[in-house]
């Protein structure tokens, strides 16, 4: 019987073993810094100086980028992106701050830019030395992307882009911006073009970034404003008119479902951070009471719990089978599936931990008896970050009801 | 014990689930199942038995039926994987037969030692089972029975036997002196009367079975033992004919709303419509990932088995129970006639979703496994 899925090449068996040799030697020391749960909630540069020099340290030892050409900085390798993830995952490393240029950046440029510019960016993109943020989501055009207004008018060789965008995660540390604008008002989705920007070296000259609170009462994301910012015509990405085409590859790499394996690092356990799983939500039950006795004891919430478990569990089985072809009747049907079902299972575990916790529910970060310091309340709220963001749950449901079930498209 | 990353689904399996999805796509395509099982819609008829045994031989002699026999008692012996996938396809045409309970007969048989190995051998060579092992209750958990046992000698009744009336042989829990033993028995046999309920399934058949003073094999001195450990098998096979079942149902629904039209749209466009199949397909999604889990569990890590077989069960009957409801509902007024084709598998997956457990059951003894028995006691 074929069990060939289950077993690396001899390239992925010889780099996994290299990996894990590697993370042995030179997994970072712990932070001294609290870290956020993720990337998107960077809010210092202490905690971005540490993550930079892990990102650093781990693109030195060719372990980002791995399944890139080493042309554009890459590894030159076939499918092993995945192997070093999985081994940084399982060593429990910090997460990488460039979450933006790896996910979504990256795969688009190297799709759509010129050699000479994939040379120039990726490279810096693969180390962490620049951060890059996504200039898409404006006030007038969220779930209906296509309706940007933010406009680049021709002059000569360059553009002077108009314009406002917003939810621009990580945009006050970014040296590049990848930017959807418009550069024809008369069509809607062949009117986009798509560019990449260097917006630090601009501010003040054209660009203004403003933070933009969260319903948390963290910062993280911003406004970007754009007045008269001139920019090269060599940062157009693809043709001009093509920007909608470009966006769908950024947006199918952001959700996962892309050709290009993202880099992925994580696993360690900062200070006061808290993962939202069904294994914490039980540790939590069995300490909180609930008439009395621990509210694990209590059979409504055990029966509740173990639907968050079994919910949890699918997903990682869901992750494990989409690489089972015989086992897919459409290949896109598991992978488009995942930002969606990932994003609202923490969310109703967080919502649930709430209900475990009872009227210390109510108490938030700063209290000194808020159980697990206030991070199930952060983390509730800060889930709708994720199920709004990259295409709404409702915008997901479309997708998925159009493109692999065939339904009617609603646009 | 680790897992392989591909659940041991290997080319044997995938040529063994493309060549049932196939076989009953060919040959038994669902006009075929409506003719076969839905000619007398009245309310107060009798429950009748309609298959088609003829086909049934098919299936026995390209081995189906004895997948689940380990090669040493002369069977196939193929992985659990590869008899879940069986049953998906088995579930997607709901062809009426009685293999989940040779199956699982198969299973629990496997367990017993060389007692068993003559009703092994019987499964082998072509002969259909059944699991004459619930009480007048329906109590779910194995060893709860109203059948006895002395001397050899049956006596008292089994319940909520599946597909009893196309089985040649029912596998009865029966409590002894020392415990609970298990007995091998010909449906036929002098003394077992098989008492047909009527049920709301036409894709099955089920009864009562009583036993008078009946000479039985035994099988097993210690049954609860044999179908502790059979079970996770059991819910996961089923849990896979329900995954295959709902697929259908999805597929059906998204046909007929990519069709019917109102307001100058498919209705498929509307997303009260487009959504909800959308979380239908995710509920199957997330139950098939389970089953094939738990299958793999049952292969290589026996014991994880239980666990992640009550997820798979309890998913399947979460998303069965979902895509049933959401079949009926959104075909409109025909979906609430006898002449469309969904209420055939909106009855089996409803029988289905109760089948050796519900949702909550399941999910109240992964409860127990995962966080432990409640700490005041019931």
């Amino acid at each position: 019987m074929s069990d060939s899925a289950s077993k690396d090449t001899p390239e992925q068996a010889e780099f996994r073993l290299y990996c894990r040799d590697w993370l042995a030697a030179n997994r970072p020391p712990d932070p001294t810094v609290r870290l956020p749960l993720s990337a998107l909630e960077i809010m210092t540069t202490g905690q971005l100086d540490y993550l930079q020099a892990w990102q650093k340290a781990a693109y030195d030892a060719g372990l980002v980028g791995c399944d890139y050409p080493r042309s554009v900085g890459g590894g030159g390798r076939k499918d092993c992106q995945r192997v070093a993830n999985e081994e940084m995952l399982t060593a429990r490393t910090p997460y990488f701050p460039n979450i933006i240029g790896l996910g979504m950046a990256a795969p688009t440029v190297f799709y759509h830019a010129g050699e000479e510019l994939k040379q120039r960016l990726l490279p810096r993109l693969f180390s962490g030395e620049d951060i890059w943020c996504q200039g898409f989501s404006e006030p007038g055009a969220g779930s209906d992307l296509a309706s940007v207004q933010t406009f680049a008018e021709r002059r000569g060789e360059k553009w002077v882009i108009n314009g406002h965008k917003v939810w621009t995660s990580l945009a006050h540390f970014a040296e590049w911006m990848i930017l959807l604008l418009r550069t024809d008002k008369s069509q809607k989705y062949d009117g986009l073009s798509y560019f990449v920007v260097p917006i630090r070296a601009a501010l003040g000259k054209g660009v203004t970034v403003r933070p933009l609170i969260k319903i948390t009462g963290e910062t993280g994301f911003n406004e970007v404003i754009f007045d008269n910012l001139e920019v090269d015509d060599g940062y157009r990405l693809d043709e001009l008119g093509k920007g909608w085409q470009v966006a769908m590859t950024t947006l199918l790499h952001e959700r996962g479902a892309g050709e290009l394996q993202t880099p992925r690092a994580g696993g360690l356990k900062s200070k006061g951070s808290h993962a939202t799983t069904a294994h914490n939500l039980i540790e939590f039950a069995r300490t909180a009471r609930r008439d009395g006795k621990p509210a694990a004891d209590d059979a409504l919430l055990r029966d509740r719990i173990m639907q968050q478990l079994i919910c949890e569990t699918a997903l990682t089985q869901n992750q494990r089978r989409s690489r089972v072809p015989a086992l897919l009747d459409h290949p896109m049907r598991l992978p488009l599936q995942n930002k969606l079902l990932a994003s609202e299972i923490s969310q109703h575990t967080a919502a649930l931990a709430l209900e475990v916790a009872g009227a210390s529910a109510s108490l938030y970060l700063g209290d000194d008896n808020a159980p697990a310091g206030g991070q199930w309340n952060l983390a509730h709220m800060n889930s709708y970050g994720m199920t709004i963001a990259a295409g709404t749950s409702e915008v997901q449901r479309n997708i998925l009801g159009e493109r692999v079930l065939g339904l009617a498209k609603s646009k | 014990m680790t897992q392989p990353d591909n659940f041991g689904f290997g080319e044997e399996a995938a040529l063994l689930k493309s060549s049932a999805r196939k076989f009953f796509t060919d040959r038994f395509p669902t006009s075929t199942l409506h003719a076969l099982v839905a000619g007398d819609h009245r309310p107060e008829r009798a429950s009748e038995c309609q298959w088609d045994p003829g086909m049934w031989q098919e299936l026995v002699e390209l081995g189906w039926t004895m997948l689940a026999v380990p090669e040493s008692a002369g069977g196939v012996g193929l992985p659990a994987v590869a008899v879940a996938g069986l049953a998906e396809e088995l579930g997607r045409a709901a062809f009426p037969c009685p293999l989940l309970g040779t199956i699982n007969a198969s299973y629990v048989l496997a367990t017993c030692g060389a007692e068993a190995a003559p009703a092994l051998a019987e499964i082998a060579e072509g002969r259909s089972a059944s699991l004459a092992i619930t009480n007048s209750v329906g109590s779910w958990s194995p060893g709860d029975t109203d059948v006895s046992c002395r001397d050899g000698v049956l006596n008292g009744t089994a319940w909520y036997v599946q597909d009893a009336r196309k089985a040649a042989r029912l596998l009865v829990s029966a409590q002894t002196e020392t415990g609970l033993g298990l007995y091998w028995v010909a449906t036929d046999a002098p003394g077992v009367s098989v008492q047909a309920d009527t049920i709301v399934d036409l894709t099955r058949d089920q009864a009562h079975v009583c036993f008078d003073n009946v000479q039985a094999t035994r099988v097993a001195a210690n049954g609860l033992a044999a179908l502790g450990q059979a079970m996770p098998a059991i819910w996961t096979v089923l849990a896979a004919d329900m995954v295959g079942a709902a697929e259908w149902q999805l597929q059906t629904t998204v046909e007929y709303v990519g069709t019917r039209r109102q307001f100058d749209r498919p209705l498929g466009f509307f997303q009260a419509v487009k959504h909800p199949l959308v979380n239908v397909m995710l509920q199957i999604d997330q139950a098939k990932s389970l089953v094939y889990n738990a299958a793999c569990a049952i292969d290589t890590d026996p014991a994880r088995a239980a666990q992640y077989a009550h997820m798979a069960k309890a998913a399947a009957s979460e998303a069965a129970a979902f895509a049933a409801d959401r079949s009926v509902q959104l075909h409109g007024g025909i979906g609430f006639t006898w002449e469309c084709f969904v209420h055939l598998y909106f009855k089996r997956q409803k029988h289905s979703q109760l089948l050796w457990g519900d949702a909550a059951w399941h999910r109240a003894r992964l409860a127990d496994i995962v966080i432990g028995p409640t700490t005041a006691g019931v």
